[in-house]
């Protein structure tokens, strides 16, 4: 009984950490069509200026929260630079985007790899946040029910301020018609950056997040950005809640299946999963309903 | 749009080619910048089929390191038993220390020279027909194939390094003999440089005939116009499916080759990073041309080659830098710059002296 | 305009092409059939005539291993300036011509090919991971060169052509084994990446283990790269073995351990022994996650003897004093010393000479007294077991007796009966 639900909460926790990564994919995907491969080396970004606070700020506690703050806004700044220089050339173009920003991607490693070493980085969690929780016979990290916090900190974050502000309305609007939300006389232009930011933004979070569990090196990025982009796959573009349920679906069915044979099938199984659901509902489980016929 | 080239330009494009890949080569490169060129030619068979799927398909083929491995490692079995037969062992040497004693099922089948380049042919392509059924039946976008196809290729090198019966991570090395043949001898050498060579040509002609006739039009069509060509009663995914199923057989092929003349095939050759590498020679190319996926392979590899000489972590960069350049400035790549600098000298030309207006309407419309 | 009707056009590209490709195969001629001739060995073109001798140093510079190969090359450039600097080997100064492998066996094959025909080194000395060494070694077989190869890995290997002087399995993964059961442990977990190297070190371990009435509770891999323990540090944790044998590799040790440590499993109730984790990696997975746990190598940089200070302090004042010695890069420093004692004792360049030669060639290592092994080209190491301490060094806690002889195949192991062919 304790084995499952230690499978549970490790099902959880993973579905947690998918959906810091995929939040931001979820976002500037569903906006513009736009599959950021540097997405990665965002994530990447957050996590070294979690170790960069870190060396100014020896308190592992105030750095963790400021890097939290400041993982946003690097990752978002460096989104927003993305955009503007490179991308909004190439709005008819979204596989291109995909190459170009996948080289974009290799400079950012290899820049990182030149700056820091190739070598894994130490960033140090707080105390409060070592050890584990008792739950049921299993034990459970507190690094990872605070990430598991964050992320749902992160989504209702997200939803609000898509719901209820005027930005939000803006990015939602973009992003179920962009030719009349421009005739409404929203700019375009001015939101897309925005939502690169935010988009980018939640990555530079998942990263400082990722400090608590992983390791941070040159790589890190990598590692999750296949994930983060099966996740936005199967869950759909344009809705946060396809971006939630998808995350979560894929993290039980990952533990699951890891537990009961080993992790790189795991990795095969959930690839053909993912492309027999792909039969069933070739747009993903959510999505926005447009007359468009792409 | 189809350029009227006359048979006789095309007779002389193969020509000059045989003479080039079968007489200067040899004849100029050294041995082992020969064979550094056979590996070349392989990336080259590659980049012809992603020039059909991606420059005329509009198809992100990201995963083409799959079909590659699956040549390569189907040849790489083959090979394996019959250098273990040669040397009368049961098993191959990586099976023998590893302790294994009888070959495993799933070989028994590639003992069979015939039955081996049989596989190669049909299984790379049985699988594509069934994942590009699978995806463009069901109208997934073409960024989800891209990522599919990518996953895929992950997925597949994860596999890979884990069975320990295909030689894991180290994957199928130490090739002694091809079909016969000693492969340390420097002339058997050279007949794998031309088996390549004439390979390429045969695939590029493949690829000119499809690109010529009536389905290389409905391809280009799908690809600027998939609903288009829907409302015209066609159906795009089938024509896709032809297209991705040719690019995998090409990889497939090319990597039955890349074995045998580099000596190994391991899943580095497979997973996410060789896959995407295929596709930049391609770009610098030009995508949409018939030679430029050729030239642009040969040329970035070599490239690489000389870099990595110099500046070693200096290639990174110019990788990242050429493939934010060219597809993001130069979607056509090098023989896109040629058709735009053609146009600036076109317009270079004075314009002819407009038409002296008749009296009458100089004089305006009088009353 | 008038188009020629469409079926003659559009054929003749094909006909063409095809046409001229099969021509010229057919006249290019057939190569040898000859299936099992053994081809004359390619001419050595080593030029050892005037003052310098050329070597080469081939590590990943660039890619994924550029993390650990970037010391290996430094050491070995140490090694060189060190022997230049006394007089250099039979009076010739060694010149390095390095390489970058980019962590791509395919590019080790092509630059070993490369060093050997167009540079002509008298050796090559680099490489890291195995498939790396298994790309390159048909290389150096058909062009009779030399290589060594400094890292430890998983036996079962040994080549006319090749040096190992990083450690086989019976001197770091057997005496790690020997000195777990001595501490008393009757029951293991075995983590480890999904690769050769764990793949083949737990065969060997589970065969020990059954041979010496130790119970393995459970043998679980990941992905190379992989850094999610969650699943894996549960099962570990409800199993409940005496210890656990990681061979996990690179930055899923961090995940590893920080996981395990969260959990609440502590080096002294489930110590984890550790093959892959050396000085510079325990920085990376942070000193507060892996204080107290034991390693497996046969140098530290802790090693109290007056050799290994004085490498120590050489390799600090060239590269930097924050830059930790570690074994692998001890190993390749070795490789390039045992080169030169075996050339002076050959009193030749010669590949042959020194093959002929290498049995019984010693050198006063950092980690200790060294011999070449004639049969197999793997060299003497003393094992040791290593506790990480607080300041993020390793310290030794077990030492074997002397230095123990290599056996790659484990023959020598009653045990190890079934393991190999």
């Amino acid at each position: 009984m304790d084995v499952l639900i230690g499978q549970l909460a490790t099902g959880l926790s993973l579905g947690s950490i998918l959906l810091l990564a995929a939040l931001g994919l979820s976002l500037t995907f569903g906006q513009m069509g736009v599959i950021n491969m540097a997405h990665g080396e965002f994530i990447m970004a957050g996590c070294y200026t979690a170790y960069l606070v870190q060396q100014v700020v020896s308190s592992a506690g105030t750095s963790l929260l400021i890097s939290l703050v400041l993982g946003f806004l690097v990752g978002g700044a460096m989104g927003a630079l993305l955009e503007i220089t490179l991308i909004q050339r190439m709005y008819d173009r979204p596989l291109d985007t995909l190459l170009v920003t996948f080289g974009v991607g290799l400079i950012l490693q290899q820049i990182a790899r030149d700056l820091f070493g190739a070598p894994a980085v130490n960033v140090v969690a707080p105390a409060w946040l070592s050890g584990g929780v008792e739950l049921f016979g299993a034990v459970v990290p507190k690094t990872r029910i605070f990430i598991l916090i964050l992320a749902a900190v992160c989504v209702a974050a997200l939803a609000t301020a898509l719901k209820t502000s005027p930005m939000g309305r803006r990015i939602r609007a973009v992003v179920q018609n962009r030719d009349l939300a421009e005739t409404s006389g929203i700019s375009s232009r001015k939101t897309d950056i925005t939502t690169f930011f935010i988009g980018s933004g939640l990555a530079g979070v998942a990263g400082v997040a990722l400090t608590l569990i992983g390791s941070t090196s040159p790589t890190t990025g990598q590692s999750y950005l296949i994930d983060a982009f099966l996740v936005v796959v199967v869950g759909g573009l344009g809705q946060i809640k396809g971006t939630v349920i998808a995350a979560l679906a894929l993290g039980f069915l990952n533990s699951f299946i890891e537990y009961n044979t080993t992790a790189s099938l795991a990795k095969v199984i959930l690839f053909v999963i993912i492309v027999i659901f792909l039969q069933v509902r070739p747009q993903g489980l959510f999505t926005v309903r447009t007359r468009s016929l792409v | 749009m189809t350029s009227l080239l006359g048979r006789w330009q095309t007779w002389a494009g193969f020509g000059v080619a045989a003479v080039v890949l079968f007489g200067l080569a040899p004849a100029l490169l050294s041995d082992f910048r020969l064979s550094l060129l056979a590996k070349f030619l392989c990336f080259a068979i590659v980049a012809v089929g992603i020039g059909l799927a991606w420059g005329r398909g509009g198809m992100l083929v990201l995963g083409q390191g799959v079909f590659f491995g699956l040549g390569g490692y189907i040849m790489g079995m083959h090979l394996k038993i019959s250098d273990a037969a040669l040397a009368k062992q049961a098993v191959p040497d990586f099976m023998q220390i590893a302790g294994v004693k009888e070959l495993p099922a799933y070989w028994e089948p590639f003992a069979s020279p015939l039955l081996t380049l049989l596989a190669i042919v049909l299984v790379p392509t049985v699988i594509a027909a069934l994942l590009g059924l699978g995806v463009f039946k069901r109208r997934v976008k073409g960024a989800y194939f891209a990522i599919l196809s990518q996953a895929l290729a992950a997925a597949l090198a994860i596999l890979l390094i884990g069975q320990t019966s295909v030689g894991g991570s180290n994957g199928l090395t130490n090739f002694r003999t091809f079909f016969g043949f000693a492969l340390k001898d420097p002339v058997n050498k050279k007949m794998l440089f031309f088996i390549a060579a004439a390979v390429l040509l045969i695939v590029v002609a493949v690829v000119r005939q499809l690109m010529q006739s009536r389905y290389g039009e409905l391809l280009v069509a799908v690809r600027d116009g998939e609903e288009r060509v829907r409302f015209l009663g066609y159906d795009p995914a089938n024509i896709k499916v032809v297209a991705y199923v040719v690019a995998a057989l090409f990889a497939s092929i090319a990597g039955a080759l890349f074995a045998p003349i580099v000596g190994f095939i391991a899943p580095s050759q497979v997973g996410i990073v060789p896959s995407i590498a295929f596709l930049i020679g391609v770009a610098i190319g030009g995508r949409t041309t018939l030679l430029g996926p050729v030239l642009g392979a040969i040329g970035v590899a070599w490239a690489q080659t000389l870099l990595s000489e110099r500046f070693p972590s200096g290639w990174t960069y110019a990788q990242g830098f050429l493939f934010i350049v060219v597809v993001g400035f130069f979607p056509a790549g090098l023989a896109g710059l040629g058709v735009l600098l053609r146009r600036r000298r076109k317009k270079a030309e004075p314009d002819p002296q407009p038409d002296p207006e008749p009296e009458s309407e100089k004089a305006g419309a009088t009353a | 305009m008038q188009r020629p009707p469409r079926s003659l056009m559009s054929r003749s590209a094909l006909v063409a092409g095809s046409l001229i490709a099969t021509t010229s195969l057919l006249l290019a001629g057939c190569g040898s059939k000859a299936s099992d001739t053994e081809g004359a060995a390619a001419e050595s073109c080593v030029d050892t005539s005037g003052s310098t001798v050329k070597v080469g140093s081939l590590n990943s510079l660039s890619g994924t291993m550029a993390i650990s190969e970037v010391t290996v090359r430094d050491a070995i450039k140490l090694a060189v300036d060190e022997i230049n600097a006394a007089g250099g080997v039979l009076d010739k100064q060694i010149q390095i011509v390095g390489e970058d492998g980019a962590s791509e066996p395919t590019v080790f094959a092509e630059k070993a090919e490369k060093l050997i025909s167009s540079d002509c080194v008298a050796a090559v000395f680099g490489g890291w991971t195995s498939s790396s060494r298994k790309a390159m070694l048909p290389v150096f077989e058909s062009n009779n060169s030399l290589l060594y190869y400094p890292v430890q890995y998983e036996g079962l290997e040994s080549s006319k052509n090749i040096f190992y002087t990083g450690a086989t399995t019976n001197q770091q993964i057997v005496p790690a084994l020997d000195y777990l059961k001595e501490k008393g442990v009757k029951s293991l977990y075995l983590v480890g990446s999904d690769y050769v190297f764990p793949q083949t070190a737990n065969r060997i371990i589970k065969a020990y283990a059954g041979a010496n009435g130790i119970e393995i509770k459970g043998e679980d891999y990941t992905p190379l790269g992989s850094t999610d323990f969650s699943t894996i540090v549960n099962k570990v944790r409800t199993a409940d073995a005496d210890a656990v044998f990681n061979t996990l590799n690179g930055d899923s040790n961090v995940a590893f351990f920080r996981e395990y440590k969260n959990v609440g499993l502590t080096p002294q109730a489930m110590p984890v022994v550790s093959v892959s984790i050396a000085e510079e990696e325990v920085g990376g997975i942070g000193v507060q996650n892996i204080t107290d746990q034991l390693t497996a190598w046969n140098y530290y940089q802790t090693i109290d003897t007056p050799v290994n200070k004085k490498f120590v302090e050489a390799y600090k004042k060239a590269y930097g004093a924050n830059k930790p010695t570690s074994d692998p890069m001890e190993a390749a420093y070795v490789s390039v010393y045992l080169w030169k004692n075996t050339v002076e004792k050959a009193k030749s360049f010669d590949v042959k000479a020194v093959q002929d030669n290498a049995g019984g060639v010693t050198f006063d290592a950092p980690e200790g007294l060294v011999t070449i092994d004639g049969e197999n080209h793997h060299i003497t190491k003393t094992a040791r077991i290593g506790e990480i301490h607080p300041d993020g060094l390793i310290y030794t806690v077990w030492e074997s007796p002397g230095p123990i002889k290599p056996d790659p195949y484990l023959k020598s192991y009653p045990w190890a009966a079934g393991l190999s062919g």
